[in-house]
């Protein structure tokens, strides 16, 4: 799937991060990130890496669309691909 | 509150551009292409099909990565798996049958086989024993790019990776050419052009003079988005545009794209159903040998070839479906022989293919005329 999955960066070790995505926290890569990241950034992640750090003024968007996304229903064929990500890291 | 992707007003507004822009092309059909499981299940989920004008189509193409994997590609991971090599792939790739079967399959009769969501998660498990074990890539570029980076971070010494990645763009051209399709113009994949860049359809748009435009995955990105390719159809206008610019830009992550090109190269490959695609597969380049599950291991799918395919398996369109040539609707095995529990084809198997999304929202959206979704 290609729609990645935004979370909140807390922790780094390297080139390992520890991401906060809606209270579940996964490591993620760092290393195909497409710019640095800091603690407090928002990455944008698919198969467990960061691929976009999201700009700071795109992040209330970004969750609102997610959010929506994952409340719709269980079986929703896009929210599973997304709860996927999120497993993916 | 109401997001703005979601916006009723918003939505009516698009629709009645788009049927003024399809009415402006003033041709009985104008039929354009997506390449992403992510847009079909956003159009079929929200029934955008019903706020299309009758003249529009929008198809699927080969936007599935589970669904183009060529069945001797999987052959070649069963018969990896049946030679005593441990494999690790992602979870739709288990299901999806090959010649003699599907990984399923062999797992059943005593295979070491792991479901990974992250090919991170597949050298994490090889790390932890010495037996040898294979890492069966599959996906476009956005998932290769992965794939490149363990590669580029260090894998322990029994790791090795079975490519079947493929690249969108060639892909693209032998779609565009394909006599039965005619397809128009294509709408793009917006996370994968995040990596990628929208600058990457740039020689496609050139070579077929046939326009391109970048679209998000909300109602409304779709919308805006085909409105944009059904006006540059009318116009005759051969083009990249990027309706996506608050992911997209024109060169992408520069990074994960160094990173891919480091270790992969493309190599004509068949897609399933669909051709030999040149330069549409991408392959270990020689520097990564070491590597490549293909020169590691000497492979023996030929024999899983003597076993014919199943009837059903014969009777399956999936690849006409990937072709633009024919929609779930046309296939006798749809939602009868063929459903999610128990899968004929690829397209059934991924909740990115046709198939499977039809089948989740209600099959053949026969809903011109009804309401625009909100």
């Amino acid at each position: 799937m290609c729609l990645g999955v935004p979370g909140l960066v807390v922790e780094i070790d390297e080139l390992t991060a520890t991401v906060d995505f809606w209270g579940v926290r996964r490591r993620v890569r760092l290393d195909l990130a497409d710019e640095p990241v800091a603690v407090g950034d928002y990455v944008l992640n698919h198969v467990g890496f960061a691929i976009r750090r999201i700009p700071p003024a795109d992040v209330e968007t970004t969750l609102a669309l997610y959010e929506q996304l994952l409340k719709e229903a269980n079986a929703d064929l896009m929210a599973a691909d997304v709860r996927g990500e999120i497993d993916a890291s | 509150m109401p997001l703005e992707f979601r916006d009723p007003a918003r939505a009516a507004a698009l629709r009645d551009a788009l049927a003024r822009a399809t009415a402006r092309v003033g041709r009985e059909r104008v039929s354009l292409m997506h390449v992403c499981g992510s847009h079909e299940q956003a159009i079929a989920k929200f029934g955008l099909r019903a706020a299309f004008p009758p003249a529009l189509d929008v198809i699927m193409g080969p936007g599935c990565p589970v669904c183009v994997t060529d069945q001797p590609e999987i052959d070649e991971a069963v018969a990896l798996a049946a030679q005593g090599v441990r494999i690790a792939t992602y979870g739709d790739m288990v299901r999806v049958p090959g010649t003699a079967g599907s990984l399923a399959d062999a797992q059943a009769r005593g295979a070491r086989i792991d479901v990974v969501y992250s090919v991170a998660q597949a050298v994490e498990i090889a790390r932890a024993t010495t037996e040898p074990f294979v890492f069966f890539a599959t996906g476009f570029e956005t998932t290769a790019v992965a794939t490149a980076a363990v590669l580029i971070g260090g894998v322990p010494p029994n790791f090795s990776v079975l490519s079947a990645h493929k690249y969108i763009p060639p892909v693209m051209e032998i779609v565009a050419e394909m006599p039965g399709t005619r397809v128009e113009g294509f709408l793009a994949a917006g996370h994968a052009a995040t990596i990628t860049g929208s600058a990457t359809f740039e020689p496609f748009v050139e070579r077929h003079a046939l326009p391109v435009v970048v679209a998000g995955f909300e109602p409304l990105d779709i919308l805006a988005a085909l409105v944009k390719l059904v006006e540059l159809v009318g116009r005759g206008e051969a083009a990249v545009v990027n309706m996506f610019p608050r992911c997209v830009t024109r060169e992408g992550n520069v990074n994960a794209q160094r990173q891919l090109w480091t270790v992969f190269e493309p190599i004509g490959g068949r897609w399933r159903g669909i051709a030999h695609v040149p330069n549409g597969n991408l392959r270990l380049r020689d520097a990564w040998a070491a590597v490549d599950a293909r020169r590691r291991f000497t492979i023996d799918a030929a024999s899983l070839w003597r076993q014919a395919p199943s009837s059903l398996v014969r009777q399956c369109i999936c690849g006409h479906i990937m072709a633009g040539i024919a929609s779930p609707a046309d296939c006798a095995l749809f939602g009868a022989a063929c459903v999610p529990d128990s899968p004929v084809g690829a397209c059934m198997v991924s909740s990115e293919g046709t198939c499977r999304i039809w089948h989740e929202y209600g099959g053949v959206p026969d809903l011109r005329g009804a309401a625009c979704p909100s």
